[in-house]
């Protein structure tokens, strides 16, 4: 078994990876003040907006990047990247209508599987697309709004909502948090923002798409969804980029809020490029999510599907302010070639009777490297916290690597707290049972895989369930034999 | 049907198998017995194509075709099954997925349109039925925390939705209650016909009280060394192999003598 070599399945082509050819309006290269003004006056901020961003600047000059997580990477020069890159529009804004948005950026869409046009659209899904730094089309919205839910780009939210994006912008993630969380609060370009009014439940999938296309950018967007008293939503976003030879950054930061009773269901599907077989290019996808249950009751989850980015760097993570509240994580993290991943979640129990579960699978292929990183904390007034954890790694090939790196901090004795791991090898014996009754051996390794993956695909909305299998197909995907 | 002729088999440097003719007729039921390690597991995996078997000598045709250059999943899609003698877990897979996926997989080769999850949950329940077991093991992860019997059992039920032109039983008696004895003959007699064959691989003679053999061999030493009918294998229950090991034994010291004259 030592030597089995899977690899031809996992020597898929990106299918992502084109480069859409359209007029772009880039800021100089480099961050400074200047720029940061220039960002958010371009977006037409108010000037608390403004002034939080020279704020997070200030304090990210302070900063170092972090160095504990399993990741090598040659130096991020940040004063060569382009911290801005709009497509350019006639009118200089937002388009108001599709009618208005270049007709090849439909096509890019089009051709990514995510039609904008409402009457071909995946009925019950309204879907916001973010193109390098802007959101560029967002569907279903009026229809929302009848509900009194606000689902917009980030931009407009700023602009139309301000006094809900001050109230809770920076609260779960303040620009104080990291290195790249505060990068990400000082030049954030868009994103989405989603606001669901007391005791609404959204009737529909909420979805982002994000697409970096500009070379040499950073992506820096911004999500923010919050779920008032008695409300629930379900977002969903995926993000593709071309191919590249020289690596990108991207660096994300995601806020939930869940208030009373509130519940906030969030499912990615992150497809960046993750760089070619030898490790040239990729997105360095260095990402910050957190939600707060901050009211009683209240539930948010987490589900991921990883297969792209040339390193991932993200722990989505819950803090269990109110009391009976419940965070959940469910990833899967495919690392191939020389790919990285260092992800995992962070449950902070605070409340009493808080509960958290984490499901973590790791598949590692190629030279592809992955680990677990999570912690699980009961702070002293946290009564009958629980927590179940369980990772487990699927090992592909003789050269590729798996890491668990649990962090348990208890301070209530009446705290619960499990922890289970495992790591197997896919092996010789299964894929010949498999096809002794006539399955292909590509067909054989994708059941293997995906009933690895069963615990964590069955969390996803059903069209997503679907793509993430089918994603995860063609990431195991090549010449047989 | 299949033509074993003068089969040599060498793994990691030893010789198992040392020229095996057989020739299996369709509707015919044989069954290959013989003590630990006489190569007969080895023989049901070299039928089924498993990697890490070298062939030295001899041939195999099955339906007129070579078999040996086939992969394990072309001799599948060709009608050969293989119920093994330890069934592997394949963990969050359901039961009634692989089953689907398998059949479908045939069903394509043989240019068949695949049957939609609604027609084969009829399909499959029917087969149940037959075998007497129950719809929940469709929804149990395939052989995870399956108890020995029942994962022999799960074999059965594979080959009876897949309906194989040969199959190929490799000890799929040995630890049965007589409950499961009973659904594995179940299973072989209802796919008994004058289009299917079958090989039975075991120890005891007791399944054959069951199914009712045409032919039985003694495989010894990694070859052939008694074929009879049915009464063959009552013989072996009273007289055990000894006595045919030591013949296969004289049978090696004669050969190395004629090839030392040679």
């Amino acid at each position: 078994m030592g030597n089995l070599d899977l690899q031809p399945h996992f020597d898929n082509e990106y299918r992502w990876g084109f480069v859409t050819d359209i007029e772009q309006e880039p800021f100089p290269q480099g961050l400074d003040g200047a720029v940061i003004r220039r960002i958010s006056a371009t977006k037409g901020e108010p000037a608390f907006m403004m002034e939080w961003r020279l704020r997070a600047y200030q304090h990210w000059l302070t900063l170092r990047e972090p160095t504990w997580a399993t990741v090598q990477h040659p130096p991020i020069h940040y004063q060569d990247i382009y911290y801005y890159a709009a497509p350019k529009t006639a009118s200089g804004s937002k388009p108001k209508s599709l009618a208005e948005v270049d007709p090849q950026l439909l096509a890019t869409y089009e051709k990514l599987g995510i039609p904008l046009q409402e009457r071909e659209a995946l009925a019950g899904v309204a879907v916001d697309a973010v193109f390098d730094s802007v959101s560029v089309a967002t569907t279903f919205k009026d229809k929302l709004e009848t509900l009194g839910i606000v689902f917009c780009s980030f931009s407009e939210a700023v602009r139309e909502h301000p006094e809900l994006v001050r109230q809770y912008l920076g609260s779960v993630v303040p620009y104080t948090d990291n290195f790249f969380a505060s990068l990400n609060s000082a030049v954030f370009s868009d994103g989405s923002f989603v606001y669901v009014p007391k005791g609404v439940n959204c009737p529909m999938e909420l979805s982002t798409y994000f697409r970096i296309n500009a070379s040499n950018s950073g992506q820096f967007e911004r999500t923010l969804i919050i779920a008032d008293e008695g409300a629930s939503v379900s977002y969903l976003e995926g993000c593709t980029a071309p191919r590249r030879d020289e690596s990108q950054l991207h660096a994300a930061v995601v806020e939930l809020i869940a208030l009373k009773d509130a519940r906030i269901k969030y499912s990615t599907v992150q497809n960046w490029y993750p760089g070619d077989a030898d490790g040239r290019g990729g997105i360095f996808n260095f990402v910050t999510k957190r939600g707060e249950c901050r009211g009683d009751n209240a539930h948010i989850s987490w589900t991921q599907v990883e297969t792209g980015s040339a390193i991932t760097w993200k722990y989505p993570s819950c803090i269990l302010r109110g009391d009976n509240t419940v965070g959940e994580f469910y990833s899967v993290a495919l690392t191939n070639h020389h790919q990285q991943a260092d992800t995992g979640s962070k449950m902070i129990h605070i409340g009493r009777n808080t509960r958290s579960t984490i499901v973590s699978k790791g598949i590692s292929a190629g030279h592809g490297s992955n680990a677990y990183r999570g912690l699980v904390k009961v702070l002293a007034g946290a009564e009958n916290a629980r927590n179940h954890t369980r990772c487990d790694s699927l090992l592909m090939s003789p050269d590729c690597a798996a890491h668990t790196f649990p962090y348990i901090e208890v301070k209530n004795p009446s705290a619960k707290v499990e922890h289970e791991a495992s790591t197997s090898k896919i092996g010789e014996d299964q894929l010949f049972y498999l096809r002794s009754r006539g399955l292909s051996e590509e067909d054989a390794v994708n059941l293997i895989v995906n009933g690895f993956c069963k615990e964590v695909l069955k969390e996803l909305p059903m069209e997503f369930a679907v793509e993430a299998q089918k994603l995860l197909a063609v990431s195991l995907e090549g010449a047989v034999g | 049907m299949l033509q074993i002729h003068n089969l040599h088999v060498n793994v990691a440097g030893n010789d198992i198998l040392n020229g095996i003719d057989l020739n299996v007729r369709p509707g015919e039921v044989h069954a290959i017995m013989g003590p630990n390690g006489s190569g007969k597991s080895t023989l049901a995996q070299v039928l089924a194509g498993r990697d890490g078997y070298e062939i030295t000598a001899g041939s195999v045709h099955y339906l007129d075709q070579d078999l040996l250059p086939l992969t394990p999943e072309e001799r599948a899609r060709a009608g050969i099954f293989l119920a093994f003698q330890y069934p592997l877990e394949i963990p969050g897979v359901a039961n009634v997925q692989l089953l689907r996926t398998a059949l479908n997989s045939l069903r394509r080769a043989r240019g068949e349109a695949e049957m939609d999850a609604i027609d084969f949950l009829e399909f499959v329940k029917d087969k149940l039925m037959l075998l007497g077991m129950d719809d929940s093991f469709l929804f149990r992860s395939v052989n995870e925390g399956f108890s020995g019997g029942e994962k022999k059992r799960n074999e059965i039920l594979q080959m009876a939705v897949l309906e194989p032109q040969l199959a190929i039983l490799d000890e799929t008696d040995s630890g049965l209650d007589i409950d499961a004895l009973h659904v594995v003959a179940q299973g072989v007699n209802s796919l008994r016909n004058a289009a299917h064959a079958i090989i039975l691989v075991t120890h005891y003679q007791r399944l054959l009280n069951y199914i009712v053999p045409d032919q039985v061999h003694v495989l010894a030493g990694g070859r052939i060394v008694r074929s009879g009918g049915r009464e063959l294998a009552l013989e072996l229950e009273q007289k055990g192999y000894a006595w045919l090991e030591d013949k296969a034994s004289q049978a090696d010291n004669a050969a190395d003598l004629m090839e030392a004259r040679l």
